[in-house]
C-alpha cells in the first residue's frame, strides 16, 4: 500500500492503495464519495466520469496513484455551497434529463466540461461531445436541452418533444 | 487486474532505467493499457507511468515541421495543432470521446499500433520521424503488422516529428460502438507527392496505398483515382462489414479526403 493526496471537491484527502486502485474506487470506496457511478469499468459508457485538473476523465480507467497531487472533482462537488442543485443539475431536473439517474454524475460532469470550453454550444456540439456518455433510459433528447439550457440558451425550439 | 509497483519517473533516462526491471511496462494515458489489463491480458509487475516526464509533453513548431511530445494528449493536439496542420488537430479531436482525448496520447496510440487507430494513418502519411529514447525511425519503418512495431523492449517513444504537408485531411468512417476507424484514410500533400495511409482496412494495419499516391501525385483531384480500386485480400472482414465493403471504403475515403483537404 502507498499513501495517495490529492484534492478533491476542494479538500485536501489521502488514503492507502494499491497500485491497481482505480480512481473510481478511491474515491467510492475510500472516501465514500459514491455519487460517481461505474456503469461498465470498460472505458466505453462514461457514468465514471470525473474532472481531474479541469479536464474530463472516465475514474474507471485511471489509476489514482497516477493523478497523486491533482484537483479532482466530483458530481459532489456540483452542487452550490447551500447544498441546492447547481446550475447543470437544475437544468437536468427542470427538463427530465434523466429516468433511472445512473448515467447522470457522468452526464453533469461531461457537460460541465463542455460548458466550460465552449459556453454557448449548438445542439449539434453538445451531443457530438456527450457521446462518450452513454444513457440507456432518456433516448439522449432531454439531457441534450438540459445542457443547452444549462448554457443559457432557449430549448423552446429544440426539435420532437 | 493483477497488482503491480507503480513508479512515475520525472525524466525520460529515469524511465527507461525502470523500464529495465523484471516484467515493467510503459503506461500513458492508460486508454488502452488499463482495459486490457482488466481483462488480465497485460500483467505487468511494475508500471512505469510516463505522464509525469514534462520534456515529451506539448506540441511546436520546429525548423518548419510539427513536433509532437509522445506523451501529448490527444485533447491537445485538437488545440495546439490546428494552426500548423489542421487535418492532424482533426484526427486527434476525433479519437473516442472527450475523456478519452483527456488521457490517450499519441506515443501510447502508436506503440500499440491497433489496426484500426487514427494516429498511425496520420504518421505514415506525413512520413513523419518517431522518436524514442534511443534513436529515431521513419514512419516508413515503424509499423510492422497488427500491434507490432519496430520498438525494442523498454524502449520509449519520446515525440514525433510531422513535415507539414501543403493540404491534408483525415477521413474516418467511424465504428460508432467503439468509436474507433471501420476505415479511415489520411491523404496528405508535399511539394515531392501525395501520399495515402489506410487504416482500419488491412488485418496487417495501416499501409500506404502507394498506386492512389502516383496517381494522385500526378492529378490531386477525387476523378484521379476514381478507376483504381483496392483487392481486398488481406483485408479485415468482421460483423461491421467485408473485406470487400472495406477495401471500397478505403477508395471511397480517399476520394472524399482529396476533396477535403486543407
Ligand atoms: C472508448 C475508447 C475509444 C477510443 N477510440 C479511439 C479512436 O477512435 N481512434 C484511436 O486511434 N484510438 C482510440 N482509442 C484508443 C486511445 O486513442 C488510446 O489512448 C491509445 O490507443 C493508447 O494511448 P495511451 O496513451 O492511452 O496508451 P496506454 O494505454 O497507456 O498504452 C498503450 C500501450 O503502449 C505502450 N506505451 C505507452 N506509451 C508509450 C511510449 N511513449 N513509448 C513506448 N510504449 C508506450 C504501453 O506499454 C501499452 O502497451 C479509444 C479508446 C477508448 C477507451
Ligand atoms: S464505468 Fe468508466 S466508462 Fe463506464
Ligand atoms: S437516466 Fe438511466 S441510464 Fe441515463
Amino acid at each position: 500500500m502507498t499513501n495517495v493526496t490529492m484534492t478533491v471537491n476542494g479538500k485536501a484527502v489521502s488514503g492507502d492503495v494499491e497500485g491497481r486502485t482505480l480512481l473510481s474506487s478511491f474515491l467510492r470506496e475510500g472516501l465514500g464519495l459514491t455519487g460517481t457511478h461505474v456503469g461498465c469499468d470498460t472505458s466505453q459508457c462514461g457514468a465514471c466520469v470525473v474532472h481531474v485538473d479541469g479536464k474530463p476523465v472516465k475514474s474507471c480507467t485511471v489509476f489514482a496513484l497516477d493523478v497523486a497531487g491533482a484537483a479532482v472533482k466530483t458530481i459532489e462537488g456540483m452542487a452550490n455551497a447551500d447544498g441546492s442543485l447547481g446550475v447543470i443539475q437544475q437544468a437536468f431536473q427542470d427538463h427530465h434529463g434523466l429516468q433511472c439517474g445512473f448515467c447522470t454524475p457522468g452526464m453533469v460532469m461531461s457537460a460541465a466540461a463542455l460548458l466550460a470550453d465552449n459556453p454557448k454550444p449548438t445542439e449539434s456540439e453538445v451531443r457530438h461531445y456527450l457521446e462518450g456518455n452513454i444513457c440507456r433510459c432518456t433516448g439522449y433528447h432531454n439531457i441534450v436541452k438540459a445542457v443547452l439550457a444549462a448554457s443559457g440558451q432557449d430549448v423552446a425550439a429544440v426539435a420532437a418533444e | 487486474m493483477h497488482n503491480f509497483d507503480f513508479v512515475k519517473p520525472s525524466s525520460v533516462a529515469d524511465a527507461v532505467r525502470a523500464l529495465s526491471a523484471q516484467g515493467a511496462q510503459a503506461l500513458s494515458g492508460g486508454q488502452t493499457l488499463l482495459p486490457t489489463m482488466k481483462q488480465r491480458l497485460a500483467a505487468p509487475a511494475v508500471l512505469v507511468s510516463l505522464t509525469g516526464i514534462a520534456d515529451t509533453k506539448g506540441v511546436r513548431l520546429d525548423k518548419g515541421a510539427l513536433s509532437v511530445g509522445g506523451a501529448t494528449a490527444h485533447a491537445v493536439v485538437a488545440k495546439e495543432a490546428r494552426k500548423h496542420y489542421p487535418a492532424l488537430a482533426d484526427l486527434a479531436g476525433g479519437i473516442g470521446d472527450p475523456a478519452v482525448r483527456s488521457r490517450g496520447t499519441i506515443g501510447g496510440s502508436l506503440a500499440n499500433n491497433d489496426p484500426s487507430a487514427c494516429y498511425p494513418a496520420a504518421v505514415l502519411a506525413s512520413g513523419a520521424t518517431i522518436l524514442t529514447d534511443r534513436r529515431s525511425i521513419a514512419a516508413d519503418d515503424f509499423f510492422q503488422g497488427m500491434f507490432t512495431t519496430a520498438l525494442h523492449d523498454g524502449e520509449i517513444i519520446t515525440g514525433v516529428v510531422f513535415p507539414i504537408p501543403e493540404k491534408a485531411a483525415y477521413v474516418k468512417f467511424n465504428q460508432p460502438a467503439s468509436r474507433f476507424a471501420l476505415t479511415g484514410v489520411f491523404v496528405a500533400k508535399y511539394g515531392s507527392g501525395v501520399r495515402v495511409a489506410v487504416t482500419g482496412a488491412s488485418a496487417n494495419g495501416v499501409f500506404r496505398w502507394t498506386e492512389a499516391e502516383r496517381a494522385l501525385s500526378a492529378s490531386f483531384t477525387p476523378a484521379a483515382i476514381a478507376g483504381l480500386s483496392l483487392p481486398s485480400d488481406g483485408m479485415i472482414a468482421d460483423l461491421h462489414g467485408s473485406a470487400a465493403y472495406r477495401a471500397n471504403l478505403a477508395r471511397v475515403l480517399t476520394g472524399r479526403g482529396v476533396a477535403s483537404a486543407h
